[in-house]
């Protein structure tokens, strides 16, 4: 397991160095500049551009600002944001929680109700459950998330006034952050309703994020638990006569498992797309909004830091996927 | 605790849907976060709205809804006859805020103002770089460092700038967010304890509200200074919920989540103003869009084909197609609502046949040309290509075979000011603060025309230039009006641009608030307000 693990870290490395050329190259492959844009309507002489650029480190050869932006990194550096001037790092884990705190409830959403609805419409193939789970499931991944939230909000905060329209809490609360996890925090704050509010505040962003996750998910279980339940040991557990229920539950769903939690691994980078768009609808101050607003602004360090640390995140995601296969399957822990 | 106690103070003091709780609580749906709270490094109106306007001062301030300097911090002041010296007797016995690390032993005086302006003026202040990489954008590009010479303490009251030439805006362009006045005392304490970055985090000022705090992209927290030299604020807690989707703002003030709102879109007007529970403010934006020609390139260097294209082009279809009638036709570079708006200019009238004929008589056929559409909204052009497009079917009834073209926003702004630019540009400008200069100089001027300029007609007519700087080394405003009166005569008979529209601005609200007064500006402010029980 110590040598799976090894040579698992050992593939991050090359794959670290990979993101941070593609991160630095990414904002500056876009076209803009973003003194220009600072700047705005009302232009800037070129004597000022060519100050404010060289003090930005921007009249340096690019070669030398990636070096630049590598030895600072191994510092512990990410930089300065060039908008609100302040330290990347600091932005990031301001922001970071919220949006740790809708990605989990999202999977969650998405693995309890994805997962059962698979199992279910793979064990009842062809009747209606299966006909209208499976179409729901096209049509949720199919949602553009713009248009579904703003309906949910819509319906359930507008017409039917059942939760709030945005935001993380109702503005009545006001307590410290503590953890940056709103759930948490509130709950430490002691204010009576807090908690409750918080919850109410999470349930439509959760569904929107959780619902292209659900239905890939969804769509996966049932495929790989069909795939499974044609298997040889699984007819012959039947044959045993060993109960329809230990069949599915111990010797087909365990094996259908495998391919369900690496697209379950996937859709965290999924998620962090679908953040971008929900966070921005439901007023969410996560790191989503803030990768958009620095990538329309041309922020570079807040772009290619922000980018490096949401790909080292989802790159940590994925190698606990690979280390949950090894306890799963002992015969991937062997090769 | 302190935060805890303040905290249980807002809960019981938030009365959004309780009327008759103690305390008053506003909620503003703003749409975007502060780029940070010191309103001198940045440039963006949602940072004023956030620092500037609420928890600052400055030595004069715009009055109330209108673009008049008023006396601010400073009480009154004296104007030397060569315009050069302004000499400003400060108001006594003002109080700056106070937080959980500071409070202050003195009350505003001199050396505050001169620490103010010096921080942003002199490069080797100790408080210039008090944020590595900070710079001041809006002080630069207002010309401060060289139009300052100095800024003097006469005594404790009293404070001397001396100006390297007479300029009559000045007045107003210290009245802008970027000169507002910071607490010196509060900078020598963070110093001492080696914050100094807490100027920008935990801003202390002298204004209508005190800062509480902020969380970054979701909530900023305002209390009411309760020793506001001015009108004290008749709301008692300010609260700025960050939303920045426009559907979503318009959904909260429906469920009651917020009071006020800015930039609805011009899709949802209808429903605001059918919802009992809302009510709807307008009023004239000071903002203009146009369409800049490149007079450098032939044939737009003759003013009789630009005069012919501009009456080609029907500017009400556009107002109803792309601003949903919330707008006006623009004839001034202007808008109405500024001073010396003269009203006595005739705009070119729609006139496919009389343009038709006009290029030929120039010997213009077959004219084919670039429009060019910017690729983001703006309060004065809501959406350039469909205004490109519609130009481009008028523009094809005369003959003229148009073109339309975009870039990426930032590449858009620097290649329409590319010497032998090919087309004519979509743009637009909102006014910094009232003044027609800020205008006409900054659009049109010679001096404007070089590169890094603004003036995207390369329009340089010596006359006109000459007109604006009288007027701006005149203090007389009638005079001055005079001047840019004359000015915009030739800017017609020139015409550099075809001036599209004067877009309307409104502000949706919850229909118990009352007090809000619209600011010709864009600015959200909120001493005034209250709500009704």
């Amino acid at each position: 397991m110590v040598r799976f693990l090894l040579s698992k870290l050992l593939y991050l490395i090359p794959t670290f160095l990979g993101i941070t050329i593609v991160a630095f190259g990414f904002v500056r492959i876009l076209p803009g500049d973003p003194v220009l844009l600072m700047a705005g309507e009302r232009g800037v002489s070129p004597e000022r551009h060519a100050e404010l650029s060289a003090q930005l480190g921007f009249d340096k050869p690019v070669v030398m600002q990636y070096l630049d932006f590598l030895w600072r990194l191994l510092q512990g550096d990410l930089g300065n944001s060039l908008v609100t001037k302040k330290p990347v790092l600091a932005e990031f884990l301001a922001l970071f929680p919220a949006t740790v705190e809708l990605g989990i409830c999202a999977i969650l959403i998405a693995t309890l109700v994805g997962v059962p609805v698979g199992v279910l419409a793979a064990i009842k193939r062809g009747s209606w459950f299966d006909q209208v789970s499976m179409t729901s499931a096209l049509v949720g991944f199919s949602m553009p998330i713009f248009w579904w939230g703003l309906l949910l909000i819509i319906f359930f905060s507008g017409i039917l006034d059942w939760t709030p329209v945005s935001g993380r809490i109702s503005l009545m609360y006001y307590f410290p952050q503590v953890t940056g996890f709103m759930l948490i925090d509130s709950l430490l704050s002691g204010q009576e309703g807090a908690f409750t509010s918080a919850v109410s505040h999470l349930i439509l962003p959760s569904i929107v994020l959780a619902t292209i996750p659900l239905a890939v998910i969804a769509r996966q279980t049932r495929s790989a638990m069909l795939e499974v339940m044609g298997e040889d040991y699984v007819r012959t557990a039947r044959a045993k006569g060993m109960p329809r229920r230990r069949v599915i539950g111990v010797h087909a769903l365990r094996n259908a498992m495998i391919p369900v939690i690496t697209t379950i691994g996937l859709q965290i980078g999924v998620l962090i797309a679908g953040a971008i768009l929900t966070e921005t609808i439901f007023s969410w101050p996560g790191i989503g909004k803030w990768m958009i607003d620095s990538i329309a602004r041309r922020d570079y360090p807040v772009v290619q830091s922000g980018l490096l640390l949401i790909a080292g995140m989802v790159m940590v995601v994925n190698l606990l996927v690979d280390l949950t296969y090894g306890l799963i399957n002992p015969r991937i822990r062997a090769s | 605790m302190k935060h805890l106690s303040r905290g249980l103070l807002a809960v019981s003091a938030l009365a959004l849907t309780t009327a008759f709780a103690e305390a008053k609580t506003f909620v503003y749906c703003s749409e975007a976060s502060p780029e940070g709270f010191d309103p001198s490094p940045y440039t963006a109106g949602t940072t004023f709205d956030a620092s500037g306007h609420p928890i600052y001062n400055r030595l004069t301030e715009f009055k109330k809804g209108t673009t008049e300097v008023e006396p601010g911090l400073a009480e009154s002041w004296e104007v030397s006859e060569d315009g050069t010296e302004y000499t400003f007797k400060l108001r006594q016995g003002v109080k700056f805020h106070s937080n959980d690390g500071f409070t202050p032993t003195r009350d505003f005086n001199a050396d505050d103002v001169i620490f103010s302006f010096q921080r942003q003026g002199d490069p080797d202040h100790p408080w210039h770089q008090y944020i590595p990489g900070i710079t001041y954008e809006y002080y630069t590009s207002m010309d401060m460092p060289n139009l300052v010479k100095s800024v003097e303490k006469i005594d404790d009251y009293t404070v001397k700038f001396t100006l390297n030439r007479p300029e009559a805006p000045f007045l107003a362009n210290i009245a802008m967010p970027f000169a507002s006045i910071v607490s010196k005392e509060y900078a020598d304490t963070l110093e001492a304890a080696g914050t100094k970055e807490d100027l920008n985090n935990m801003p202390i000022g002298t204004g209508p509200f005190r800062f509480v705090a902020y969380q970054k992209d979701a909530v900023i927290r305002y209390q009411k200074n309760a020793d506001y030299w001015g009108t004290a604020p008749l709301i008692d807690d300010l609260i700025f919920a960050i939303t920045p989707d426009s559907s979503v703002r318009l959904q909260k003030l429906k469920a009651g989540e917020c009071h006020l709102m800015p930039y609805p879109s011009p899709a949802d007007l209808e429903s605001i103003r059918a919802d009992d529970s809302l009510k709807l403010d307008e009023q004239p934006g000071l903002n203009v869009g146009y369409l800049a020609y490149n007079t450098t390139v032939a044939p737009f260097d003759n003013p009789k084909v630009r005069k012919a294209l501009n009456m080609a082009v029907n500017k009400q279809a556009i107002i109803d197609a792309v601003f949903q009638g919330a707008a006006e036709p623009a004839k001034n570079p202007i808008p109405p609502t500024m001073w010396s708006y003269n009203d006595a200019v005739e705009d070119d009238s729609y006139d496919p046949e009389a343009a038709k004929a006009m290029l030929e008589e120039e010997g213009v056929t077959n004219l084919s040309m670039n429009i060019w559409a910017m690729p983001v909204q703006r309060p004065y052009m809501p959406n350039a290509r469909r205004t490109a497009e519609l130009m481009q079917e008028d523009l094809s009834k005369v003959g003229v075979d148009a073109q339309i073209v975009s870039y990426e926003w930032g590449e858009y702004l620097s290649k329409s000011m590319e010497a032998g630019r090919d087309g004519a540009v979509i743009l637009g400008w909102t006014g910094d603060n009232g003044d027609p200069d800020n205008f006409l100089s900054v659009l049109l001027s010679c001096d404007s025309a070089q590169e890094g300029g603004a003036n995207r007609a390369f329009w340089c007519n010596e006359e006109f230039s000459d007109l604006l700087q009288q007027a701006k080394v005149t203090s007389d405003q009638a005079e001055r009006t005079k001047l840019y009166e004359e000015a915009q005569v030739i800017f017609k008979e020139q015409a550099p641009w075809l001036t599209i529209a004067h877009s309307t601005q409104y502000v949706p609200m919850r229909s118990d608030v009352t007090g809000f007064v619209m600011s010709p500006l864009g600015d959200y402010t909120f001493e005034t307000v209250d709500l009704a029980e």
